[in-house]
């Protein structure tokens, strides 16, 4: 008799094809949110596959908190016009203009945490009923208990201690009117699987996530780029060396890795071989134990 | 390069850890995590703050899973926890669920997608009420490879009668229990590390394996039904574009069986028959699609498909009945399960409307006795009630194939997941 194996990147695929599948089913109006990392690029990736040869019948929404690499918005063009898909963005800076978002003051300033609040309003702004995310459940341990179809009231609000229960491969997605689903078609992959899966399905990627050489500075023990949208503090004096970025967000509270990873392979290696978890160069996870709990909780990814 | 090939290769094992408050599952998923290098030095280092922060006596590593603000504040796991670690051989996923009253609902949760279930003895005190009712719901949920763990051989001196009496034990009540194709018997000591990642020298009677070589070797092939082919249609796929302008493929993921080109499929509900023109992906055309795969179908002949509808083969169908008998598990804790209650039933890609018909009986899960005359379930009740549905349901029995022989409940006011169901 034949045997009828599958590797686990095909399982995670195949798991991912079907989330994916049931969010387009389930929902009148869903998007995915695409920030132009890695995560967000694979589930695109997977969505192709889900939908071919049909193109993607949700719209790629980008929040854009204005502190961007360069890099990143680069690929992001590219990216919308290759899978041919329409593109909404959400731009915190006007939400700073319309008064609905406030800028963070001070020398640590982030946009991070306004990107909750210019989500919330293109959400409701285009009445999208669900958002697709890349989050995963290894990245952090406030996700370590989140759903594949993760509830939001209608303020946005994720209460972690009445989570609907997910059994088998049925998912609930029934909501009541103005509530709305965050949907994480990655949920049991990890930063590993992510690099292996690039790599068998050579995906292209920013090139920001390749080592490179660039001015870093260190604050609060991580290496930040330095960028127009960044003021240095006393002490604190630029360097340059070669990095690599392991995650891609806003550029004031995103650190590199010094790495001399130019190509995939490389880059799985130095992953087998980590000893800091990607989100441990996250500014914005380090303020606090449950930092990421709470942010979610607001309404953020 | 070899070793990032290899990593390419590997399958996939879903776990869960069954254990009460005190036998140790932090420590040995602590112990799995950390040995395999799946624990990262920066959430160590957190973890060391909080439990100096705490007070904690040791390194609290119930810490790294319990993430959540009230969690840490109250010191209990609220909810499923999934955990990822893997080794050359296997990935690895654990449904880590806590020990504490809601312990049902979320062992359910937990074991409902996981092919092997360890169950964690503590060696001092043997098989007790609650090692039985974790290998009941394993069985229920049908995990067919049980691996109970006997913990703490360090605190009995490392005595084999000890685990020869608990093995015993164990047998005794597994012999009641329906679906367990396997059990293996490890004793171990989580915190020592003993036949966890690496033999043991202390229990040199110990014949068998270490644990991690347990989990990362035993032959989970046949969880999948590759028998009885069964397509749910999850969605239709229409490109309306010029290149594929009469293009209509079924998208959906194989919940059974195998679907190769040119195969005789048939139609349900419609009953109308035709070929598979082709098995669609990105990648190009497959010879056959198997469980869990998800592809895309087309079919040689324009039939009226839509979502909820199932492609089968004629001479393997599965039952199509507006009645259910099933086992279910209650989740609610706001509401009870009401004799003639309605609620919404969700099955495969379809979803109906279903009234209880009847509460047959509700399973003491402690000693398997049958409970008749009590027509409500509560939270964390289990049991077997009968359904009748709004439009017939394609279905095996879950012992059969979990795909198609599972569903929830969910209240229609609320929309919450009040039950989850097996059907017999």
């Amino acid at each position: 008799m034949q045997s009828y194996t599958t590797t686990h990147l095909r399982q995670l695929e195949a798991e991912a094809m079907f989330v994916l599948r049931e969010t387009a089913a389930q929902f009148e109006k869903p998007a995915m949110l695409f920030s132009g990392g890695k995560d967000s690029i694979v589930m695109a990736h997977l969505a192709r596959k889900a939908f071919f040869p049909a193109r993607l019948p949700f719209p790629l929404v980008h929040i854009d908190t204005g502190h961007n690499f360069d890099e990143t918005m680069t690929y992001r063009d590219w990216f919308v016009e290759e899978v041919g898909a329409r593109l909404v963005v959400g731009s915190v800076q006007a939400s700073i203009d319309k008064g609905t978002a406030v800028e963070e003051r001070g020398p640590t300033a982030s946009r991070n945490r306004l990107q909750t609040v210019t989500l919330l309003e293109t959400i409701e702004e285009h009445g999208f009923d669900a958002a697709l995310g890349g989050g995963r459940r290894d990245e952090e341990k406030a996700r370590a208990k989140e759903r594949f179809f993760s509830h939001r009231d209608e303020f946005g609000q994720w209460d972690p201690k009445n989570q609907r229960p997910e059994l088998w491969n049925i998912f609930n997605g029934r909501k009541h009117h103005g509530e709305h689903f965050r949907v994480f078609p990655l949920s049991n992959w990890t930063e590993m699987d992510v690099w292996q899966y690039i790599k068998q399905e050579e995906i292209s990627l920013p090139s920001l996530y390749f080592a490179h050489e660039r001015e870093v500075f260190e604050r609060g023990g991580t290496l930040l780029a330095l960028t127009d949208f960044i003021t240095l503090q006393g002490g604190e004096a630029p360097r340059r060396i070669q990095v690599r970025f392991r995650t891609i967000g806003d550029a004031t509270c995103t650190g590199a890795v010094v790495s001399g990873a130019d190509t995939v392979d490389k880059i799985i290696e130095e992953v087998a071989a980590a000893r800091q978890t990607e989100r441990g160069t996250r500014a914005d996870d380090r303020r606090s134990e449950t930092a990421m709990e709470d942010r979610k909780k607001e309404g953020y990814f | 390069m070899s070793e990032t090939q290899g990593y390419l290769d590997m399958d996939l094992l879903r776990f869960t850890t069954a254990g009460s408050v005190d036998d140790g599952k932090s420590t040995l998923i602590g112990r799995l995590l950390y040995d395999s290098k799946a624990i990262f030095e920066d959430q160590l280092e957190a973890v060391e703050r909080s439990s100096i922060q705490r007070g904690d006596e040791n390194l609290n590593l119930a810490l790294l899973t319990d993430g959540l603000r009230a969690e840490r504040e109250q010191g209990i796991t609220i909810d499923v926890a999934y955990r990822y670690f893997a080794t050359p051989r296997r990935k690895f996923i654990i449904a880590d669920t806590p020990g504490h009253i809601q312990y049902t609902r979320n062992m359910v949760t937990g074991a409902s997608t996981a092919n092997l279930a360890i169950i964690l003895v503590d060696a001092r005190h043997g098989v007790i009420e609650q090692t039985c009712r974790h290998a009941f719901i394993a069985s229920l949920l049908r995990i067919q490879h049980i691996v109970v763990a006997v913990n703490k051989m360090d605190l009995v001196d490392w005595q084999e009668d000890v685990f020869r009496r608990i093995k015993h034990d164990f047998e005794q009540f597994a012999s009641r229990l329906e679906n367990l194709v396997e059990v293996t018997f490890i004793p171990i000591s989580a915190l020592n590390g003993d036949n966890v990642v690496d033999k043991s020298g202390n229990m040199p009677w110990y014949m068998g394996p270490p644990l991690l070589y347990h989990l990362e070797t035993v032959y989970i092939g046949a969880q999948e039904n590759h028998v009885d082919p069964r397509f749910p249609v999850q969605w239709v796929i229409r490109p309306q574009s010029d290149k594929y302008h009469d293009f209509r493929g079924y998208a959906g993921r194989v919940a059974g069986g195998v679907f190769k080109k040119g195969d005789e499929v048939t139609i349900l509900p419609s009953g109308f028959s035709t070929r598979i023109k082709e098995v669609v992906t990105y990648d190009g055309p497959l010879e056959e699609a198997f469980a869990p795969l998800s592809v895309t179908l087309t079919l040689e002949d324009e039939i009226d498909i839509s979502r909820g509808d199932m492609i089968v083969k004629p001479h393997n169908q599965p039952h199509v009945s507006q009645d259910i008998e099933a086992m279910i598990c209650w989740f609610s804790d706001s509401t009870k399960l009401q004799p003639k209650g309605r609620y919404v039933l969700r099955h495969t890609s379809k979803e109906v409307k279903a009234v209880v018909q009847e509460v047959r009986y509700k399973v003491n899960i402690n000693n398997l006795h049958k409970i008749e005359g009590e027509p409500h379930f509560g939270l964390n009740e289990i049991g077997r009630i009968s359904l009748r549905v709004s439009s017939p349901l394609f279905f095996d029995s879950y012992r059969r194939n979990r795909n198609t022989g599972s569903f929830i409940l969910i209240d229609a006011g609320s929309n919450e997941t009040v039950a989850a169901g097996m059907i017999l």
